[in-house]
């Protein structure tokens, strides 16, 4: 078996382990914590509500008009050989500004395309290994009050479109198209 | 941006589908595309919970200032300016960490505490310094070690191998990160070569 593969079907069973055992031979109050932690998810649940709703809507629409059957068949010869397939341009697009439209724009490819499709994986790969640049920087900069970024966001972008760039490449060679 | 985007796709969808006589749909698909997405967020909660639960459980018992200790000597090399045993570094350090283990709402604080502290190190205090776009680019990077909200969503949309994509994240995730230091490498050698006696 490949070593991708037995990270892949270990990682979260040993996590599950792990950090509670961990925890408890810390003498950390682990179902406390859990308790806690879990209650921010919940409330990050919640939160991310209204971006599911915007983005479901958004892109039901772009997609049962038609528009995105003519959007995908100008930009097909543009992305087809980078083994990109257009929908997953909206995620290329949203992925730098919002880390919770991501979300729920990946969310909408898992359940439109089937989690493992070739969009699904690739959705996930992208979102699971790129981050919100422009939010990152914005954030970051502004609470220390730096105005000038220099070349931050020219390098993050770069990073960006690099990370889109491989995982279309390492999707199509260990799972195929 | 994002506004644009949004309005965009609204817009774009809107008019093709009057243009095809199909206006009637847009009502049908708006609505049921908005209760589809509750659903959704309501099924998304539970991963939410399980992940940000343990998380908690990561943080307190310290395994997160465990791998950034771990991390030091990879990492600090990339700060010349940071000493390495500055408060910058810690925090710097913590933040990575967390983003390794997937924790991005526990990584925030730590990175704010590193601009503060990378802050008092820089010279003019508008200007990025160079330790600030290296630390940034590692942020947005997105490496981590465990992408478990996207194994979590995947496996609530029925996938029968949700985690299958743990290596694939790792392999992409590395690729932009390398990309993003060249890429701020290449920036900063430029910038030295055109006025050299910048600090």
């Amino acid at each position: 078996m490949n070593p991708l593969d037995l990270l892949a079907r270990w990682t979260v069973p040993f996590l599950l382990a792990f950090i509670p055992l961990y925890g408890y031979l810390r003498g950390v109050d682990v179902y406390g914590a859990f308790i806690d932690g879990g209650r921010e998810g919940l409330s990050l649940a919640i939160r991310i509500l209204p971006y599911i709703v915007s983005i479901f809507v958004a892109i039901g629409l772009f997609r049962a008009s038609g528009a995105l059957e003519l959007a995908t068949h100008y930009l097909r010869p543009l992305l087809g050989p980078l083994g990109i397939p257009p929908e997953i341009l909206p995620l290329m697009i949203i992925r730098p500004l919002s880390g919770n439209g991501a979300l729920a724009l990946t969310t909408e490819l898992l359940h439109r395309w089937g989690p493992d499709s070739y969009v699904g994986r690739l959705a996930s790969v992208i979102t699971g290994s790129t981050d919100t640049t422009f939010y990152i920087l914005s954030l970051y900069f502004g609470s220390v009050g730096v105005t000038r970024s220099r070349h931050a966001l020219a390098a993050g972008l770069i990073a960006d479109g690099v990370g889109f760039l491989a995982a279309a490449l390492v999707v199509r060679w260990l799972f195929g198209s | 941006m994002l506004n644009l985007v949004w309005l965009g796709l609204i817009l774009s969808g809107v008019v093709v589908a009057a243009l095809r006589g199909q206006v009637d749909a847009v009502t049908d698909v708006a609505i049921r595309s908005a209760s589809a997405a509750v659903e959704t967020a309501v099924a998304l909660a539970g991963v939410m919970i399980l992940w940000l639960g343990l998380s908690r459980i990561a943080e307190r018992a310290g395994l997160i200032e465990a791998l950034g200790r771990v991390m030091r000597p990879l990492v600090g090399p990339l700060f010349p300016g940071v000493p390495p045993d500055h408060p910058a570094m810690g925090a710097m350090m913590m933040n990575l960490g967390a983003n390794l283990l997937g924790l991005g709402s526990a990584a925030t604080p730590f990175g704010l505490r590193a601009m503060k502290e990378l802050q008092a190190l820089n010279p003019e205090k508008s200007r990025a310094s160079d330790a600030m776009i290296t630390f940034l680019v590692l942020n947005t990077g997105g490496f981590s070690l465990v992408p478990a909200m996207m194994i979590g969503l995947r496996a609530q949309a029925g996938s029968r191998h949700p985690a299958e994509i743990v290596g694939a994240t790792l392999v992409v995730s590395l690729a932009a990160t390398l990309a993003g230091l060249s890429a701020d490498a290449a920036f900063r050698s430029r910038e030295r070569r055109k006025s050299p006696r910048r600090p």
